[in-house]
């Protein structure tokens, strides 16, 4: 806290007038920089698309810098009125929603399409730190009880959509925030037992005929090499025959003659592969890890609880994104859609995420100021 | 404020166990950042070759490139064989933005069928609309110009040619030429037999028959191919590499237009063969049977209408009667038996015996009748080939028994394929004590001797073998290999057929050899010669000999007409032939169903063949 004063004045405490931290910035940046490249690649040179995505980025950078200016107890205070508005609209959806893609998950709002489960990625993990950073921590087992049924309802009504995905992203992040007020390994312990009982439950009961399916083809691929597992064959093959240094830029014979499906999309992290080797995914991993090591020291740096157990709900949750993706599309995963974050093209969720790396640059960036009074 | 105060003792353990949680989860980031690298590593190292394989298998398709089958010449060059094209309108259904229109205009400028639109708008379904579908296909010359003048209105559409065989002369050559056609299950068990399969996986067409099967893989050529990038649809994105395919051989026949025509023109209605070759070398010179078909129907598929109507004919034309058609030899082998008794001294060439008009086995009442019922008198060799006398060869042949006329007449070729370069070719028989226990389980007679003594009984013959045989004769014992191609060419130079003759037969006497072509020169050349009144003025010396056999025709068809019954029951006309009589270049046989005397018929149809030989000198070129 005292650093800031011993640091001399400089275009860093600049951007931190505008809440801005820089490294964090720096490192989002830079990762949306190699996003651009392997995307002008993974589109088939198109430009549009291109520009497309810079305009996203563009509005996604603007969230976070206008997130960044709340300040958390704002944030904190509005946490709870925001997962309960969230849970109405997806009630809304199930009984109203539009339907697309087979699953229902939009909200037609007559001058926009907009998908509410994208607000509970937000609100779910801020209501429970919310809650249990009301408390002392570590959390009691019925403070737990509440953070778990927080957690639950809108995991359920997501997972009805149904959207498997994003709910197991959101219960995740409700999880982490229980996880870091220091939830103990014992019940941790007793939770994953309870979840690989409650496995087979899922299957037979929760599990659509399609999510099987994936599941059942991530087993394995070359069961289908057409139907179901090609898009995993052809996404190993482009990964595999990528080599260490890669094919070169555009060179990529897998993404550009398209045998790889979704390649600008879901698939990305196989054209990068692809195109730049081993060295390509390490480069990217080293990006990715700056970012989630800042965002861990960030909320370690925090000064009340809540702010730690946003920042790194948000932290571990990007994390996850990342894996996700990537397990899945080098046979790790089964496959589910998620997009690798900040690289793949399009979707609303790269505004949801930037206005959590928002929140998060607010964390880092009011403490002092907070100091300072 | 007040809370917070009453919490302040835990802010410092909180803070502990938060950042112990947040080591720990970095950790755990780590960690799983870890797996993914080993995964990685796994992908892009460990199985690098594996995937790199996998990847080059999806983009790059080899796309194979037909040769062109090797065109057929006669002796002087004129084409026989070739390739075509042929044009069909296709359509690339991608570049059309208005395919019903685009129907109609094209049916305004030609015919296009209900049933060709129906399939051509299948197809455009099943097929990638990248790809070219044929609407029409054996466009003739007029619609090629119609679609072509009009080709700058009409985006998508193309006129496309494709080769395809011809044969120009039509049914003139198709005995000793086949055909091509599709390639069919049994082709292809064939040519995966014999692990030319993948030669062929661009080609549609075969050799069925004749020369087009005998010399399918030097006429096919070897398939090229060109390595190609394909997008996931399967659409050419660009050449990798391309390697050319090399055409089939050219092949140039030892068979003379001039003659060959000469052939057909002589035989016009009539049922039979005509063969000529020349002795010194084994090369055909006429290869003609008797109705033909034209091979073009084949070529593009025959429908099953004008294949039966072949099939059931009367006059059986798909029999090559040259190599196929079965005939008992009758007079024509007297001088063969001849130089068998000279050879062997049952004979000289002074002995001399009574003809009466009969001849009787001894201790029979049957009488074996000559040709000639009040006989030929006092009959020598010479006399007994010149008229061919049968009571002479009745007598020298049971005097030489049948072992030894069966062995030497198997040496001559008789009851053996000759060789010659076609597949069909059908077996006869020179009958023997061994043969007759097998087929009939009967013992030989003395009769049967009789009956083999002039060419009838059991012996068959083909027009050819009668041919070679007769070469064997010219050649003192050495037997040409009958050849219907002469050389097979191409870039990278000619190769000519081996035409050493092989000796067959052991000379005892040449003497003897010179007897029997001495009387066969006086058949022709003496006015009691049996071809005497045939080549009375001919402008070139010859020797030959006359046969007629009294046979049903070779169809043991049950099928025939009745009414033609009696036509089909008549005597075949046979004729070999040589000339010039000193030193032959040409050595001819001919046959012709149910015409009655060899002499009367078929010695003129030698005649006018060697007229026509001498005339235009054939042979000029062949120095």
């Amino acid at each position: 806290m005292n650093n800031s004063l011993v640091n001399p004045p400089n275009r860093i405490s600049k951007l931190a007038f505008f809440h801005i931290d820089t490294p964090l910035l720096l490192g989002l940046l830079t990762l949306m920089c190699y996003g651009l490249i392997v995307l002008y690649s993974a589109s088939g040179q198109n430009e549009g698309m291109l520009e497309g995505q810079l305009i996203r980025l563009g509005l996604a950078l603007t969230v976070m810098i206008a997130f960044a200016q709340i300040n958390p107890q704002t944030i904190r205070r509005w946490s709870f009125p925001l997962f309960i508005f969230g849970t109405i609209l997806l009630v809304c959806v199930l009984l109203f929603g539009h339907v697309g893609k087979g699953a229902q998950r939009w909200l037609d709002l007559g001058f926009m399409k907009f998908q509410p489960s994208e607000i509970m990625k937000l609100a779910v993990p801020m209501a429970i730190a919310w809650f249990i950073s009301s408390h002392n921590l570590p959390p009691r087992l019925h403070h737990l009880l509440v953070g778990f049924l927080m957690c639950l309802i809108p995991t359920l009504l997501i997972a009805k959509q149904p959207d498997l995905g994003t709910s197991i992203l959101i219960a995740t992040a409700g999880i982490f925030v229980l996880f870091m007020a220091g939830m103990s390994w014992r019940l941790i312990g007793f939770i994953a037992a309870l979840i690989s009982a409650f496995a087979p439950v899922m299957w037979l009961f929760l599990m659509h005929d399609y999510q099987r399916k994936r599941v059942l083809t991530f087993i394995n691929p070359e069961s289908d090499p057409l139907g179901s597992g090609y898009h995993i064959i052809q996404s190993k093959i482009a990964i595999g025959s990528g080599g260490v240094d890669g094919k070169g830029w555009m060179q990529g014979t897998q993404s550009q003659l398209e045998f790889l499906p979704e390649r600008h999309t879901d698939f990305i992290f196989s054209v990068l592969s692809e195109e730049f080797g081993l060295i390509g995914v390490l480069v990217l991993l080293a990006i990715y890890l700056f970012i989630i090591g800042r965002g861990l020291l960030i909320a370690a740096r925090a000064q009340d609880n809540y702010s730690k157990l946003v920042a790194g709900s948000f932290t571990l949750t990007f994390f996850v994104y990342v894996f996700v993706n990537i397990g899945m599309v080098s046979g790790l995963l089964p496959v589910v859609g998620v997009p690798l974050p900040l690289v793949s093209y399009g979707g609303t969720s790269m505004v949801t995420m930037m206005a959590a790396f928002g929140i998060i640059m607010s964390v880092s960036t009011h403490k002092r100021s907070i100091a300072k009074t | 404020m007040l809370k917070k105060r009453v919490a302040m003792q835990d802010v410092e353990a909180e803070h502990r166990l938060f950042n112990h949680r947040a080591v720990f989860a970095m950790v755990f980031v780590v960690l799983m950042f870890a797996v993914i690298v080993v995964n990685m590593y796994h992908l892009q190292v460990t199985s690098y070759q594996a995937y790199q394989t996998r990847s080059e298998g999806n983009r790059i398709k080899v796309l194979p490139l037909a040769p062109n089958r090797g065109l057929i010449t006669d002796r002087n060059g004129i084409l026989l064989a070739e390739n075509r094209p042929v044009f069909s309108l296709e359509l690339v259904p991608e570049q059309i933005s208005d395919m019903p229109t685009t129907l109609q205009e094209l049916s305004a400028l030609i015919e296009i069928s209900e049933e060709q639109q129906t399939n051509f708008l299948k197809e455009v379904r099943q097929q990638r609309r990248f790809n070219s579908i044929a609407l029409k296909e054996q466009l003739n010359d007029e619609e090629v110009a119609r679609i072509s003048v009009n080709l700058h209105r009409l985006p998508g559409v193309t006129v496309e040619a494709r080769l395809s065989r011809y044969y120009p002369f039509g049914d003139l050559f198709t005995h000793a030429l086949g055909y091509i056609g599709r390639i069919n299950t049994n082709d292809l068990k064939q040519l995966e037999e014999n692990e030319q399969l993948a030669n062929y996986a661009a080609s549609r067409d075969i050799g069925k028959i004749g020369l087009e099967r005998f010399y399918e893989t030097e006429l096919h050529g070897v398939m090229g191919y060109q390595e190609v990038e394909v997008n996931n649809r399967g659409r050419l994105i660009r050449v990798l590499r391309s390697v050319p395919a090399s055409s089939g051989k050219n092949i140039k026949l030892n068979i003379d237009v001039g003659l060959q025509l000469t052939a057909q023109q002589i035989l016009l209605e009539k049922r039979g063969a005509i063969v000529a070759m020349d002795p010194r070398d084994g090369a055909i010179l006429a290869f003609y049977s008797n109705p033909s078909y034209d091979p073009n129907l084949f070529v593009h598929g025959i429908s099953s209408k004008n294949y039966n109507a072949l099939l059931n004919s009367a006059d059986r034309p798909l029999i090559n009667r040259v190599t196929q058609g079965v005939y008992p030899p009758a007079s024509t082998i007297k001088p063969h038996l001849a130089l068998l008794g000279l050879e062997t001294n049952t004979i000289s060439a002074n002995t001399r015996i009574w003809d009466p008009g009969f001849f009787q086995l001894p201790g029979v009442e049957h009488r074996y009748r000559d040709w000639k019922r009040w006989g030929h008198g006092w009959v020598d060799v010479y006399t007994a080939i010149v008229e061919s006398c049968d009571t002479f060869f009745y007598d020298m042949g049971v005097k030489l028994g049948i072992d030894r006329v069966s062995d030497y007449m198997q040496k001559m070729g008789f009851g053996e394929k000759s060789g010659i370069d076609i597949h069909e070719e059908s077996n006869t028989i020179m009958p023997s004590r061994g043969w007759k226990r097998a087929r009939h389980n009967q013992p030989w007679y003395h009769g049967d001797t009789v009956a083999i003594s002039i060419g009838q009984g059991y012996w068959t013959i083909t027009p050819l073998q009668l041919l070679v045989s007769t070469a064997v004769l010219l050649n003192n014992g050495l037997q040409p290999t009958p050849h219907i191609v002469r050389e097979l060419s191409n870039d990278l130079g000619t190769e000519s057929i081996d035409t050493t003759p092989q000796e067959v037969m052991q000379v005892v006497n040449p003497r003897n050899w010179q007897v029997v072509r001495d009387a066969m020169q006086q058949t022709v050349a003496t006015q009691k010669g049996t071809a005497f009144n045939a080549f009375k003025g001919a402008a070139y010396t010859s020797g030959g000999k006359t046969g007629t056999a009294q046979v049903v025709s070779i169809a043991q068809d049950a099928k025939y007409d009745a009414s033609k019954l009696d036509e089909r029951l008549r005597d075949n006309a046979m004729y070999i032939g040589y000339a010039p009589a000193d030193a032959p270049t040409i050595v001819i046989a001919v046959t012709v169903e149910n015409t009655g005397g060899g002499g009367s018929t078929a010695a003129p149809i030698a005649r006018q063949m060697l007229d026509y030989y001498f005339s235009a000198e054939v042979n000029n070129n062949d120095e």
